[in-house]
């Protein structure tokens, strides 16, 4: 099933030239597989949409290639290619009707126009949009030429549809509909889609997997879950969610098991497979969900010793701030209000905070 | 209080009306009541006497017999003008087109230079510039002595004081007239409506014929407009390239308020070259009154 369709190796690309020179891509490699909903997800200039335009033939790489099917794709251009691309301003032909528009694809590829209205028809009908074919773009709203971007893209049956942050111009509400509609035409389809974003949210809604990027490179690659609760980098942890990061010393106890101190604070207990295996001086990254406060007088391996500096009741949740001590940074903790414990600990308080042992991950760097 | 500012606002534009009614809508009007008079013996008019003449005169004539006979001398100066302003719109079209498509890819600060190049031709007196295109057009003339140097002995172009010459020298004194509208287009449109084309199969051809060319439409049928209608009513190119031989209309009722002493006849073909080109504008804005605009 996990047949590989588009690979990047060792891609470079850089704009400019002579001191102006600007590296976007630097030696990136990824492969993405059949019928998976890929996502690259990274802050502005991180070299996302760069690697799309590369995939999609609208830019050549300065080293490196980019595979389709095994073959490479660097003398082919756009229009040979099997990929299609929703932009992220739309781009709808103003001048044709919306099914003109669909259609365009359809006989550039030489299918006659008795099918490709046909096809037309199908494609309006998949995105809702059924009545609507006669109309220009100019007479629809955002999230409609939202839809018919993607049915245009949709139609000629692309192997791979790139998308490149097709929802960054709507609000909010209409945002987390195309969202669900996003992950039921990928599904229903069945075609491989490359989406591009800045919105983690999105990104963690949508996706099979994610690749967090940065200054031109793919830090992580791994499916939501993975990158939410396993981050490498520290990179990856602060821009998905919120996390505390603590710095210490990690050394190996008697017993075999791996603790992280962290001076001036006390030790916890850390667990095998969150451990990156090497001992000394790291960062590790905690989800502030994952702790929980207990009562000064609890003692254990996995517990620090801190004193509330703020609370914030925000809803669903109460947000505790932990000091651990001087020139450490305040600890984030997060704790469910479900079970009605608000007000359990005021500010000023000591409490004793609870790390499970694989809550806290080691950072690369 | 709206009315008080619309009627405060008006007196902003005050200044400008009364200048075209003064310098423009009287005399125009002057000039349309002149072609219903009858001629002056000795040019001018017989003012309270009112002729149709002008206007039958344009088709018909009479002949010994005082009977009405057609006559195309005067359709055929029109139908003269109007070929030869086709061919030089066609001309400057096909300069101008891809001349703005160059200029409009290029990086903003050499596209603002690259305009500045196509508008020099304007800071030249246009005596001067049809003088010139005499000495480059004349047999042993520049042209004439390049075509030579590669090898094509024409032994005398004779290309001067013919409608080519006319049409040379209108294309090249217009074109700018066909490039601005053209770029104008041209700049606006949207750079990734061609990589859309690209993307869903549309090879460069297919690009410039389905995308391109639809989008840059308004700016050509602007440019060929503004390059048409000036042609029509061309005086000194027409004059100096054309020998004079080649009547255009414009020479025709410059003759008719100089040496034909006809003033009537004058105003009166100067409406009906008015007539056509209103006619040519109402065309186009109905046109492209109806084309969408792109919202984003």
């Amino acid at each position: 099933m996990s047949e590989v369709v588009v690979s990047a190796r060792s891609v470079s690309k850089s704009f400019g030239n002579g001191a102006g020179v600007v590296k976007a891509l630097d030696d990136v490699s990824v492969d993405i597989l059949q019928n998976e909903f890929f996502t690259m997800l990274g802050p502005s200039g991180c070299g996302k949409t760069t690697l799309l335009r590369l995939i999609g033939g609208f830019e050549q790489a300065t080293a490196g290639e980019i595979l389709l099917e095994g073959e490479a794709l660097q003398d082919l251009p756009p229009y040979k290619r099997p990929i299609n691309t929703v932009f992220q301003s739309y781009a709808l032909f103003p001048h044709l009707t919306v099914r003109q528009n669909i259609t365009f694809g359809l006989e550039m590829k030489g299918i006659d126009r008795k099918k490709a209205n046909a096809r037309a028809d199908e494609m309006l009908e998949l995105v809702q949009l059924a009545q609507y074919g006669d109309r220009v773009p100019s007479q629809l709203s955002g999230g409609q030429q939202q839809r018919i971007a993607l049915a245009r893209a949709l139609a000629p049956a692309p192997k791979v549809l790139l998308l490149d942050e097709p929802l960054s111009a709507l609000d909010l509400k209409l945002r987390k509909e195309m969202q669900v509609e996003l992950k039921r035409l990928q599904t229903e389809t069945g075609i491989t889609f490359v989406f591009v974003t800045h919105d983690q949210e999105e990104a963690l809604a949508m996706s099979d997997r994610i690749a967090v990027m940065q200054a031109g490179h793919i830090l992580q690659i791994g499916a939501p879950e993975e990158i939410y609760e396993r981050p490498t980098h520290r990179f990856v942890a602060d821009f998905i969610g919120e996390s505390n990061f603590l710095s210490g010393e990690i050394f190996s106890s008697a017993d075999g098991a791996w603790s992280l101190r962290v001076e001036g604070v006390g030790e916890v207990v850390l667990a095998q497979e969150s451990s990156t295996g090497k001992l000394g001086k790291v960062t590790v990254s905690i989800r502030p969900e994952r702790l929980s406060l207990g009562h000064e007088s609890e003692q254990g391996t996995d517990r620090l010793k801190g004193v509330v500096a703020n609370k914030v009741y925000i809803g669903t949740d109460t947000a505790y701030r932990i000091h651990l001590g001087d020139g450490q940074p305040l600890l984030s903790v997060r704790v469910q209000n479900a079970n009605g414990v608000t007000g359990h600990f005021s500010e000023g308080e000591s409490v004793s905070v609870c790390i499970p042992s694989d809550a806290a991950r080691v950072l690369v760097d | 209080m709206r009315n008080l500012v619309r009627s405060k606002r008006f007196w902003l534009v005050a200044p400008a009306v009364v200048y075209i009614a003064f310098f423009m809508a009287i005399p125009l009007l002057q000039m349309a009541y002149v072609s219903v008079l009858e001629r002056g013996e000795y040019g001018g008019v017989n003012w309270g006497v009112f002729s149709f003449d002008a206007y039958r005169n344009f088709i018909f004539e009479r002949d010994l017999m005082d009977n009405l006979m057609i006559n195309t001398d005067y359709l055929q100066v029109f139908a003269r003008s109007f070929g030869l302003s086709a061919m030089t719109m066609t001309f400057a079209l096909i300069l101008g087109f891809p001349t703005a498509f160059y200029i409009s890819t290029q990086a903003q600060s050499r596209r603002n230079f690259l305009i500045f190049l196509v508008t020099i031709p304007f800071w030249t007196n246009i005596l001067v510039r049809n003088y010139a295109w005499i000495l480059l057009l004349r047999n042993g003339g520049l042209v004439d002595n390049l075509l030579g140097f590669f090898g094509w002995e024409t032994g005398g172009l004779d290309i001067l004081y013919t409608p080519y010459a006319v049409s040379i020298g209108l294309t090249y004194t217009y074109l700018p007239f066909m490039v601005l509208p053209i770029y104008a287009s041209l700049e606006k449109l949207d750079h990734r409506l061609i990589e859309a084309a690209f993307d869903l199969g549309a090879d460069k051809r297919r690009a410039m014929m389905r995308v391109i060319l639809p989008l840059a439409a308004p700016g050509i049928a602007a440019g060929c407009i503004l390059v048409f209608v000036p042609c029509l009513g061309a005086y000194v190119t027409p004059e100096l390239l054309g020998g004079g031989k080649f009547n255009m209309i414009a020479n025709l009722i410059g003759s008719q308020f100089g040496s034909a002493r006809n003033w009537p006849f004058g105003a009166g073909l100067g409406f009906v070259l008015l007539a056509v080109v209103l006619l040519s504008m109402v065309a186009y804005s109905l046109k492209f009154k109806s084309l969408p605009e792109d919202k984003s």
